[in-house]
Protein backbone atom coordinates (compact mmCIF):
# COMPACT_ATOMS: atom_id res chain seq x y z
CA UNK A 1 0.00 0.00 0.00
CA UNK A 2 2.83 2.24 0.85
CA UNK A 3 4.41 1.88 -2.18
CA UNK A 4 1.44 1.97 -4.21
CA UNK A 5 0.27 5.72 -3.02
CA UNK A 6 4.74 6.54 -3.33
CA UNK A 7 4.45 5.54 -6.65
CA UNK A 8 0.74 7.33 -7.36
CA UNK A 9 2.37 10.58 -5.80
CA UNK A 10 5.67 9.72 -8.40
CA UNK A 11 3.07 9.59 -11.70
CA UNK A 12 1.15 12.21 -10.47
CA UNK A 13 4.28 14.82 -9.67
CA UNK A 14 5.62 14.03 -13.11
CA UNK A 15 2.17 14.44 -14.75
CA UNK A 16 2.32 17.74 -12.99
CA UNK A 17 5.56 18.78 -13.92
CA UNK A 18 5.43 18.54 -17.48
CA UNK A 19 1.57 20.29 -17.48
CA UNK A 20 3.76 23.20 -15.38
CA UNK A 21 6.03 22.80 -17.98
CA UNK A 22 4.43 23.63 -20.73
CA UNK A 23 2.18 26.02 -18.94
CA UNK A 24 5.23 28.29 -18.04
CA UNK A 25 5.66 28.46 -21.60
CA UNK A 26 2.57 29.64 -22.72
CA UNK A 27 2.36 31.90 -19.83
CA UNK A 28 6.06 33.18 -20.54
CA UNK A 29 4.56 33.91 -24.24
CA UNK A 30 1.42 35.70 -22.82
CA UNK A 31 3.98 37.89 -21.03
CA UNK A 32 5.85 39.06 -24.29
CA UNK A 33 2.43 39.38 -26.01
CA UNK A 34 1.25 41.85 -22.96
CA UNK A 35 4.94 43.71 -23.86
CA UNK A 36 3.53 43.75 -27.75
CA UNK A 37 0.31 45.14 -26.66
CA UNK A 38 2.04 48.25 -25.17
CA UNK A 39 3.93 49.00 -28.41
CA UNK A 40 0.99 48.73 -30.08
CA UNK A 41 -0.82 50.93 -27.67
CA UNK A 42 2.40 53.34 -28.41
CA UNK A 43 1.83 53.33 -31.95
CA UNK A 44 -2.01 54.37 -31.47
CA UNK A 45 -0.87 57.43 -29.36
CA UNK A 46 1.15 58.64 -32.04
CA UNK A 47 -1.02 58.03 -34.70
CA UNK A 48 -4.20 59.74 -32.52
CA UNK A 49 -1.73 62.46 -32.06
CA UNK A 50 -0.72 62.61 -35.71
CA UNK A 51 -4.24 62.24 -36.92
CA UNK A 52 -4.58 66.00 -38.07
CA UNK A 53 -0.67 66.09 -39.32
CA UNK A 54 -2.52 65.77 -43.55
CA UNK A 55 0.52 68.87 -44.01
CA UNK A 56 -1.83 69.76 -47.10
CA UNK A 57 -2.13 65.93 -48.69
CA UNK A 58 -5.45 63.68 -47.76
CA UNK A 59 -7.15 62.63 -44.80
CA UNK A 60 -8.93 59.46 -43.82
CA UNK A 61 -11.94 59.89 -45.22
CA UNK A 62 -10.27 60.46 -48.68
CA UNK A 63 -7.82 57.63 -48.96
CA UNK A 64 -9.59 54.58 -46.93
CA UNK A 65 -11.77 52.08 -49.03
CA UNK A 66 -14.11 50.48 -46.35
CA UNK A 67 -15.23 47.43 -48.63
CA UNK A 68 -11.95 46.37 -48.83
CA UNK A 69 -11.47 46.89 -45.62
CA UNK A 70 -14.57 44.74 -44.32
CA UNK A 71 -13.13 42.16 -47.03
CA UNK A 72 -9.76 41.73 -45.01
CA UNK A 73 -11.80 42.11 -41.51
CA UNK A 74 -13.67 38.54 -42.46
CA UNK A 75 -11.02 36.82 -43.42
CA UNK A 76 -8.68 37.60 -39.99
CA UNK A 77 -11.80 36.92 -37.86
CA UNK A 78 -12.77 33.72 -39.61
CA UNK A 79 -9.13 32.62 -39.69
CA UNK A 80 -9.21 33.11 -35.65
CA UNK A 81 -12.28 30.86 -35.31
CA UNK A 82 -10.53 28.00 -37.71
CA UNK A 83 -7.18 28.25 -35.82
CA UNK A 84 -9.28 27.50 -32.76
CA UNK A 85 -11.37 24.62 -34.15
CA UNK A 86 -7.18 23.41 -34.84
CA UNK A 87 -6.69 23.51 -31.26
CA UNK A 88 -10.20 21.25 -30.87
CA UNK A 89 -8.43 18.91 -33.21
CA UNK A 90 -5.13 19.34 -31.63
CA UNK A 91 -6.26 18.13 -27.96
CA UNK A 92 -8.47 15.22 -29.67
CA UNK A 93 -4.71 14.55 -31.02
CA UNK A 94 -6.21 14.60 -34.68
CA UNK A 95 -2.93 15.54 -36.28
CA UNK A 96 -4.72 15.71 -40.04
CA UNK A 97 -7.31 17.90 -38.81
CA UNK A 98 -5.14 20.10 -37.01
CA UNK A 99 -3.12 20.54 -40.13
CA UNK A 100 -6.00 21.34 -42.09
CA UNK A 101 -7.50 23.96 -40.25
CA UNK A 102 -3.74 25.48 -39.99
CA UNK A 103 -3.92 25.24 -43.66
CA UNK A 104 -7.15 26.67 -43.63
CA UNK A 105 -5.91 29.54 -41.37
CA UNK A 106 -2.79 30.15 -43.21
CA UNK A 107 -4.97 31.28 -46.56
CA UNK A 108 -7.10 33.39 -45.01
CA UNK A 109 -4.37 35.20 -43.52
CA UNK A 110 -3.01 35.69 -46.94
CA UNK A 111 -6.01 36.97 -48.31
CA UNK A 112 -5.66 39.54 -45.47
CA UNK A 113 -2.25 40.46 -46.72
CA UNK A 114 -2.87 40.55 -50.11
CA UNK A 115 -5.65 42.84 -48.76
CA UNK A 116 -3.11 45.36 -47.15
CA UNK A 117 -0.43 44.81 -49.48
CA UNK A 118 -2.88 46.31 -52.58
CA UNK A 119 -4.02 48.99 -50.41
CA UNK A 120 -0.48 50.24 -49.34
CA UNK A 121 0.72 49.63 -52.93
CA UNK A 122 -2.35 51.72 -54.00
CA UNK A 123 -1.54 54.87 -52.31
CA UNK A 124 1.75 54.61 -52.64
CA UNK A 125 1.35 54.78 -56.18
CA UNK A 126 -1.43 57.83 -55.69
CA UNK A 127 1.47 59.47 -54.19
CA UNK A 128 -0.07 59.12 -50.40
CA UNK A 129 3.29 56.95 -49.23
CA UNK A 130 4.39 57.64 -45.65
CA UNK A 131 6.36 59.99 -46.95
CA UNK A 132 3.71 62.34 -47.71
CA UNK A 133 2.44 63.49 -44.44
CA UNK A 134 2.52 63.00 -40.38
CA UNK A 135 -0.78 61.37 -40.44
CA UNK A 136 -0.07 59.04 -43.02
CA UNK A 137 3.63 58.07 -41.99
CA UNK A 138 1.62 56.90 -38.78
CA UNK A 139 -0.90 54.97 -40.24
CA UNK A 140 1.76 53.23 -42.96
CA UNK A 141 3.70 52.69 -39.19
CA UNK A 142 1.05 51.01 -37.14
CA UNK A 143 -1.06 49.23 -39.92
CA UNK A 144 2.49 48.25 -41.26
CA UNK A 145 3.75 46.47 -37.79
CA UNK A 146 0.25 44.92 -37.47
CA UNK A 147 0.80 43.62 -41.16
CA UNK A 148 4.35 42.59 -40.41
CA UNK A 149 3.09 40.74 -37.02
CA UNK A 150 0.67 38.37 -39.43
CA UNK A 151 3.96 37.90 -41.61
CA UNK A 152 5.30 36.28 -39.29
CA UNK A 153 2.58 34.64 -37.45
CA UNK A 154 2.37 32.54 -40.92
CA UNK A 155 5.60 31.80 -41.37
CA UNK A 156 5.14 30.63 -38.07
CA UNK A 157 2.22 28.30 -39.36
CA UNK A 158 4.18 26.88 -42.11
CA UNK A 159 7.18 26.04 -39.51
CA UNK A 160 4.52 24.40 -37.39
CA UNK A 161 3.39 22.10 -40.48
CA UNK A 162 6.76 20.74 -41.01
CA UNK A 163 6.94 20.44 -37.40
CA UNK A 164 3.64 18.41 -36.95
CA UNK A 165 4.67 16.34 -40.55
CA UNK A 166 7.99 14.96 -38.85
CA UNK A 167 7.63 15.04 -34.97
CA UNK A 168 3.82 14.72 -35.31
CA UNK A 169 1.83 16.08 -31.64
CA UNK A 170 4.26 15.77 -28.92
CA UNK A 171 4.99 17.71 -25.71
CA UNK A 172 7.09 19.83 -27.82
CA UNK A 173 4.88 20.60 -30.80
CA UNK A 174 1.77 21.17 -28.38
CA UNK A 175 2.61 24.40 -26.36
CA UNK A 176 3.90 25.70 -29.56
CA UNK A 177 0.92 25.47 -31.14
CA UNK A 178 -0.71 26.85 -27.86
CA UNK A 179 1.34 30.09 -28.31
CA UNK A 180 0.82 30.59 -32.01
CA UNK A 181 -2.74 30.54 -31.22
CA UNK A 182 -2.90 33.02 -28.68
CA UNK A 183 -0.62 35.25 -31.22
CA UNK A 184 -3.14 35.08 -33.77
CA UNK A 185 -5.88 35.63 -31.76
CA UNK A 186 -3.93 38.62 -30.05
CA UNK A 187 -3.69 40.29 -34.18
CA UNK A 188 -7.21 40.16 -34.28
CA UNK A 189 -7.41 42.16 -31.71
CA UNK A 190 -4.94 44.66 -32.75
CA UNK A 191 -7.16 44.48 -35.84
CA UNK A 192 -10.55 45.20 -33.80
CA UNK A 193 -8.45 48.43 -32.94
CA UNK A 194 -7.18 49.29 -35.88
CA UNK A 195 -10.39 48.92 -37.93
CA UNK A 196 -12.72 50.47 -35.16
CA UNK A 197 -10.71 53.40 -34.35
CA UNK A 198 -8.02 53.84 -37.53
CA UNK A 199 -10.17 52.81 -39.97
CA UNK A 200 -14.51 53.69 -39.36
CA UNK A 201 -13.38 56.67 -37.03
CA UNK A 202 -11.34 57.52 -39.57
CA UNK A 203 -14.35 58.09 -42.84
CA UNK A 204 -16.46 59.68 -39.92
CA UNK B 1 -3.94 15.58 -10.73
CA UNK B 2 -7.96 16.06 -10.96
CA UNK B 3 -7.20 20.20 -11.84
CA UNK B 4 -4.45 18.87 -14.73
CA UNK B 5 -7.55 17.05 -16.36
CA UNK B 6 -10.21 19.03 -16.08
CA UNK B 7 -8.70 21.87 -17.39
CA UNK B 8 -7.76 20.86 -20.60
CA UNK B 9 -11.68 21.13 -21.63
CA UNK B 10 -11.88 24.72 -19.67
CA UNK B 11 -9.13 26.07 -21.04
CA UNK B 12 -9.21 25.49 -24.86
CA UNK B 13 -12.55 25.52 -24.86
CA UNK B 14 -15.53 23.55 -27.03
CA UNK B 15 -16.48 23.88 -31.43
CA UNK B 16 -19.72 25.53 -29.57
CA UNK B 17 -17.93 27.99 -27.68
CA UNK B 18 -15.94 29.02 -30.46
CA UNK B 19 -19.30 28.70 -33.00
CA UNK B 20 -20.41 31.40 -30.11
CA UNK B 21 -17.23 33.12 -30.63
CA UNK B 22 -17.40 33.79 -34.66
CA UNK B 23 -21.02 34.40 -34.98
CA UNK B 24 -21.11 37.49 -32.59
CA UNK B 25 -17.47 38.79 -33.96
CA UNK B 26 -18.85 38.85 -37.53
CA UNK B 27 -22.09 40.46 -35.98
CA UNK B 28 -20.39 42.61 -34.12
CA UNK B 29 -18.01 43.64 -37.11
CA UNK B 30 -21.04 44.36 -39.19
CA UNK B 31 -23.04 46.37 -37.26
CA UNK B 32 -20.08 49.25 -36.97
CA UNK B 33 -19.51 49.22 -40.42
CA UNK B 34 -23.30 49.62 -41.96
CA UNK B 35 -23.34 52.30 -39.12
CA UNK B 36 -20.93 54.16 -40.97
CA UNK B 37 -20.94 53.04 -44.49
CA UNK B 38 -24.85 54.22 -44.29
CA UNK B 39 -24.57 56.92 -42.43
CA UNK B 40 -27.92 56.36 -40.90
CA UNK B 41 -26.93 57.59 -37.36
CA UNK B 42 -25.64 61.48 -36.36
CA UNK B 43 -21.84 61.44 -35.82
CA UNK B 44 -21.51 61.04 -31.98
CA UNK B 45 -24.01 58.25 -32.13
CA UNK B 46 -21.87 56.09 -34.88
CA UNK B 47 -18.79 56.79 -32.57
CA UNK B 48 -20.50 55.63 -29.67
CA UNK B 49 -21.76 52.41 -31.61
CA UNK B 50 -17.57 51.88 -33.18
CA UNK B 51 -16.37 52.04 -29.48
CA UNK B 52 -18.95 49.92 -27.77
CA UNK B 53 -18.89 46.86 -30.58
CA UNK B 54 -15.51 47.21 -30.85
CA UNK B 55 -14.71 46.83 -26.90
CA UNK B 56 -17.45 44.67 -27.33
CA UNK B 57 -15.79 42.20 -29.70
CA UNK B 58 -12.25 42.53 -27.78
CA UNK B 59 -13.53 40.71 -25.12
CA UNK B 60 -15.46 38.10 -26.95
CA UNK B 61 -11.79 37.51 -28.35
CA UNK B 62 -10.76 37.57 -25.00
CA UNK B 63 -12.83 35.12 -23.25
CA UNK B 64 -14.26 32.98 -25.87
CA UNK B 65 -10.69 32.61 -28.18
CA UNK B 66 -8.20 33.35 -26.21
CA UNK B 67 -10.20 31.71 -22.37
CA UNK B 68 -9.03 34.25 -20.37
CA UNK B 69 -10.16 33.88 -16.73
CA UNK B 70 -9.32 34.31 -13.62
CA UNK B 71 -8.53 30.38 -12.44
CA UNK B 72 -5.88 29.64 -14.94
CA UNK B 73 -2.25 29.98 -13.62
CA UNK B 74 -3.78 31.21 -10.42
CA UNK B 75 -4.95 34.29 -11.76
CA UNK B 76 -1.36 35.60 -13.19
CA UNK B 77 -3.06 35.99 -17.18
CA UNK B 78 -5.40 38.37 -15.87
CA UNK B 79 -3.35 39.98 -13.39
CA UNK B 80 -0.34 40.71 -16.46
CA UNK B 81 -3.27 41.66 -18.93
CA UNK B 82 -4.73 44.29 -16.03
CA UNK B 83 -1.71 45.30 -15.43
CA UNK B 84 -1.00 45.97 -19.14
CA UNK B 85 -4.02 47.44 -19.96
CA UNK B 86 -3.51 50.16 -16.94
CA UNK B 87 -0.22 50.97 -18.62
CA UNK B 88 -1.91 51.48 -22.08
CA UNK B 89 -4.69 53.85 -20.55
CA UNK B 90 -1.63 55.92 -19.53
CA UNK B 91 0.15 56.12 -22.32
CA UNK B 92 -2.73 56.57 -25.16
CA UNK B 93 -4.96 58.62 -22.54
CA UNK B 94 -1.87 60.80 -21.45
CA UNK B 95 0.05 61.34 -24.91
CA UNK B 96 -3.79 62.67 -25.95
CA UNK B 97 -4.63 64.78 -23.43
CA UNK B 98 -0.98 66.22 -23.21
CA UNK B 99 -0.82 67.10 -26.94
CA UNK B 100 -4.50 68.41 -26.88
CA UNK B 101 -3.47 70.89 -24.31
CA UNK B 102 -0.19 72.05 -26.34
CA UNK B 103 -2.14 71.80 -29.55
CA UNK B 104 -4.65 74.37 -27.67
CA UNK B 105 -1.93 76.45 -26.05
CA UNK B 106 -0.08 76.60 -29.59
CA UNK B 107 -3.22 78.15 -31.37
CA UNK B 108 -3.98 80.61 -28.28
CA UNK B 109 -0.01 81.53 -28.00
Amino acid sequence: MATDSLHHDAHADEHEHHHDAAGTKVFGFWVYLMSDLVIFGSLFATYAVLLRGTAGGPTGADIFELPLILFGTFALLISSFTFGMGVLAMNANRVGQLKMWLGVTFVLGLMFLGMEVYEFHHLIHEGYGPDRSGFLSAFFTLVGTHGLHVTFGMIWILVMLIQLSTKGINEQTRPRILCLSLFWHFLDIVWICVFSFVYLMGVL
Amino acid sequence: MSSASIEPANAHGSTKSYVIGLILSLVLTVIPFAAVMMGAFSTPVTIWVIVITAVLQVLVQLVLFMHLNTKADEGWNMMSFVFTVTILVLVVGGSLWIMHHLHLNMMIG
